[in-house]
């Protein structure tokens, strides 16, 4: 008798279950898009954040002091130590090598050149645009293409193995250079391939691929230092205990070390770093690394209060609607209770229509919803949504207790009238 | 004639406001829809106006997005600082810098910076640093700085052109940057020292893309003898991350004010539609199709009314709650749209009530009294 009694009532008020349906259906949708969107955003606002540039700078252990004012090198040729370019693809070996978004190593020569018939002592940086490499069996490509987003040329990128360089605006405004003319630097003709323009420190330099640089200081394979840019978490208060510890090996147990050491700090990573390249010392660049936890945690904070706010939105989209089916049906509780029904069997008809209600538009809710939310990500950032699969049944749960709190106050009622008013017409 | 209008009129208003007296839940319902999505959408609007001016002043702990330089290197002229405030107002915070390259005892050069620690403090809030010099003679080290020269500590002796210098480290500085190989002076400590002044101004302003490039057209004309650039890596970051928070906001805002809408809209519709039999009855006792639409409009601009006053005044009170929760300040009011909440509910008010209405008159009262 119960199951025809609920198959039946799905059966002969189509229009009003519809109803109901498409009310839990919308609010189901909107719920998952917001969280899908919310609980993404803090990986896609990271990668936005790297606009920003590279966060950890790795440089020779034993380097003497740069002698570096507004970007102009001032330390001797002799000077420092150097790291060793065959070192550099263990980047790509470390844990987070799927966090590290890009690298590029760089190596500043003092020389003289001759742009446009002027010859002066220009700074000429040797650098990755977008370098092939090889690391185990798997292809990557990087440079300051990756790392440094703001630096725009006017003109083409060079090649990294070519001989084209790219001159910096003020140094080309100075000098009358253009895109396509030829410079002579140390002695060679070189190509200008575009006109750069980023820094104060670049746009008095000429930027040129890294085997250039290394030729024109006679030290092959040698890099001053390298740029890293990855996606970090924000710091925390372990994250600090490590940081503050020379040693976090030692200073820290060793599981609160492998947990440290597991997480995408960026002094973890730069840990990592130091061990994945011999001779260097990485360190957080704290004016990128320590400000985009700020921003990052702002950001996300305020998705999670908006989400909540979409939630309650969308419950009392759901309670309501289910209160109004329940409230028209009046007519139909007295004459089951005037029939004799009690009020269980009254209550569990409603509860299994609206449970049943709950999983069928839940299920449809969270297919419109994540197809919603990849439109949403699609259209902002370009990319792809990761929803978590453990999303659905949180969601058809949230959906089945909305469903029956937005029923139970109207259950309520229609329990209570007394049949002969309601049949009567007079409630 | 005069009392058989006064009479409708009061009829009029007695069978409008009966039905709130009498049927309480009912008219308690449709008003909560309301209510709900009229400060669902006050809220968010609200935020959405507001977060950016919120954020823009998180990105300036980023730093100086404005930098000035003396032409060619050289040093700016006296009375910079006071010039560059003066444009600034209230709106930024600006730093001197003075750089040179001292040689250390033992002829090492090490690069020698005299700032403004107090402002320093302010504009640059990511330095990490052990203690503050406080005192003249004092000298701030960086990291690198201070395990080359002095790990232990010890003042330390500085010559530039044949002058000396004796200073004592306060603290350790350390940034990850350039930063970390210098030594830091006092500005007076400085000039006293090399007669140098200031040759770089970092300006950190809070403010739109436009706010910015304007400001740097006023410091420009303030220092004519200066350059006056943005630091395009800040600027183009915070641009980039801005406009894709506030796209996703104005997406979540849209679907929200969509649902609570959609929600309302149920509601009353769904609240009309059941008292198709005072609408049968009215017209079976003579009214005319025009009262009877006037008399259901008239009362869901009421509710309509209502509803968005309350829901307004409790949406600024969800925007003021999560602008504390979140970026510890509080969200302004922008009363601005509070027009648009009102006109926004009441015209959903009335459509809810209307298109039930439009299509219960193809219907004779007889039929809906008959209840088929």
């Amino acid at each position: 008798m119960f199951p025809r009694l609920v198959y039946q009532s799905f059966r002969r008020q189509r229009r009003r279950k519809l109803l109901a349906g498409i009310a839990i259906t919308l609010g189901v949708a909107v719920a998952t898009a917001m969280i899908a969107v919310a609980a993404d955003i803090g990986d896609k606002i990271n990668r936005e954040l790297r606009t920003f540039g590279a966060n950890i700078i790795v440089y020779p252990d034993t380097d003497t002091l740069d002698v570096e004012i507004g970007g102009v090198n001032l330390k001797p040729p002799a000077d420092g130590a150097y790291l060793n370019q065959a070192d550099l693809p263990a980047i790509k070996g470390t844990f987070w090598r799927h966090n590290i978004v890009g690298f590029a190593p760089f190596l500043p020569v003092t020389t003289n050149a001759s742009l446009a018939g002027d010859t002066q002592q220009v700074e000429l940086v040797g650098t990755w645009f977008a370098h092939p490499f090889r690391y185990g069996t798997d292809n990557f490509s990087t440079g300051v293409r990756a790392t440094n987003p703001w630096w725009k040329v006017e003109g083409a990128w060079p090649s990294d193995d070519a001989s084209d360089v790219l001159v910096g605006e003020a140094l080309a405004a100075r000098t009358g250079t253009r895109a396509g003319d030829t410079i002579k630097v140390a002695g060679r003709e070189l190509k200008v391939a575009g006109i750069l323009s980023a820094g104060p420190a670049e746009n008095q330099q000429i930027v040129a691929p890294l085997h250039l640089a290394q030729e024109l200081a006679g030290r092959p394979d040698a890099v001053r230092r390298v740029m890293v840019s990855a996606l970090t978490k924000p710091e925390d208060a372990l994250a600090h205990r490590a940081a503050l510890a020379a040693d976090p090996q030692k200073a820290l147990s060793p599981e609160l070390y492998d947990r440290w050491y597991c997480s995408p700090y960026v002094s973890s990573i730069a840990y990592q770093l130091t061990e994945a390249i011999p001779h260097s010392r990485a360190e957080q660049i704290r004016q990128v690394a320590q400000n985009e936890g700020v921003v990052l945690a702002r950001i996300k904070g305020l998705m999670l209060l908006v989400t909540l706010a979409a939630l309650l939105a969308s419950a009392l989209a759901v309670s309501a609607a289910m209160a109004t089916a329940i409230f028209e049906r009046r007519h139909e509780v007295g004459l089951m209770k005037a029939l004799g029904a009690g009020n269980l069997s009254v209550a569990a008809l409603f509860f299994t229509e609206a449970g049943l209600l709950a999983l069928i538009g839940g299920t449809a809710g969270f297919v419109i919803g994540i197809a919603l939310a990849e439109q949403i990500s699609k259209w902002i950032f370009g990319a792809r949504v990761t929803v978590e699969p453990v999303l659905f049944p949180v969601v058809l749960a949230v959906a089945v207790l909305v469903t029956f709190a937005g029923s139970a106050a109207s259950i309520r009622r229609a329990m209570h009238f007394s049949p002969a008013i309601v049949l009567r017409g007079d409630a | 004639m005069t009392s058989a209008a006064q009479n409708r009129r009061q009829m009029f208003l007695r069978i409008l406001s009966r039905p709130l007296l009498v049927r309480r839940g009912r008219t308690l319902t449709a008003l909560v829809a309301v209510v709900v999505a009229a400060s669902v959408a006050t809220a968010t609007l609200n935020l959405y106006t507001d977060v950016q001016a919120k954020l823009r002043r998180e990105f300036r702990s980023y730093g100086a997005n404005i930098v000035i330089t003396g032409k060619d290197g050289s040093s700016l002229p006296s009375g910079a600082l006071p010039r560059v405030d003066a444009a600034l107002g209230a709106r930024g915070i600006a730093a001197p810098f003075a750089f040179v390259v001292a040689r250390t005892s033992s002829g090492d050069p090490v690069v020698v910076a005299g700032t403004d620690f107090d402002r320093v403090r302010k504009l640059d809030s990511w330095w990490s640093v052990t203690a503050w010099p406080v005192s003249s003679g004092q000298a701030l080290l960086g990291k690198r700085a201070h395990q080359s020269l002095t790990p232990k500590g010890e003042p330390i002796d500085l010559t530039f052109q044949g002058h000396k210098l004796r200073a004592t480290p306060a603290g350790v500085l350390s940034t990850g940057g350039n930063e970390d190989s210098r030594v830091y002076l006092s500005l007076d400590d400085f000039t006293r020292w090399t007669g140098l002044a200031p040759s770089t101004i970092e300006v950190a302003v809070a403010g739109s893309p436009a706010e910015i490039r304007s400001m740097i057209g006023t410091l420009a004309s303030a220092l004519p003898e200066a350059d006056v650039q943005p630091v395009r890596q800040m600027v183009e970051a915070e641009a980039r991350v801005l406009d894709k928070t506030r796209a996703t906001l104005f997406a979540s805002t849209a679907l929200i004010i969509l649902t609570a809408a959609l929600c309302m809209l149920a509601t009353l519709t769904a609240s009309v539609f059941d008292r198709r039999k005072d609408f049968a009855v009215m017209r079976a006792l003579g009214a005319s199709q025009r009262t009877v639409s006037a008399l259901f409009a008239a009362e869901a601009a009421g509710i309509g009314l209502a509803g968005a006053v309350l829901g307004f005044a409790l949406g600024l009170g969800i925007a003021a709650w999560i602008g504390r929760a979140n970026f510890h300040a509080s969200v302004s009011p922008r009363w601005g749209i509070f027009p648009e909440v009102l006109v926004g509910s009441m015209l959903l008010a009335l459509l809810a009530a209307l298109m039930p209405i439009s299509m219960l008159r193809k219907v004779q009262p007889a039929v809906i009294l008959r209840g088929e």
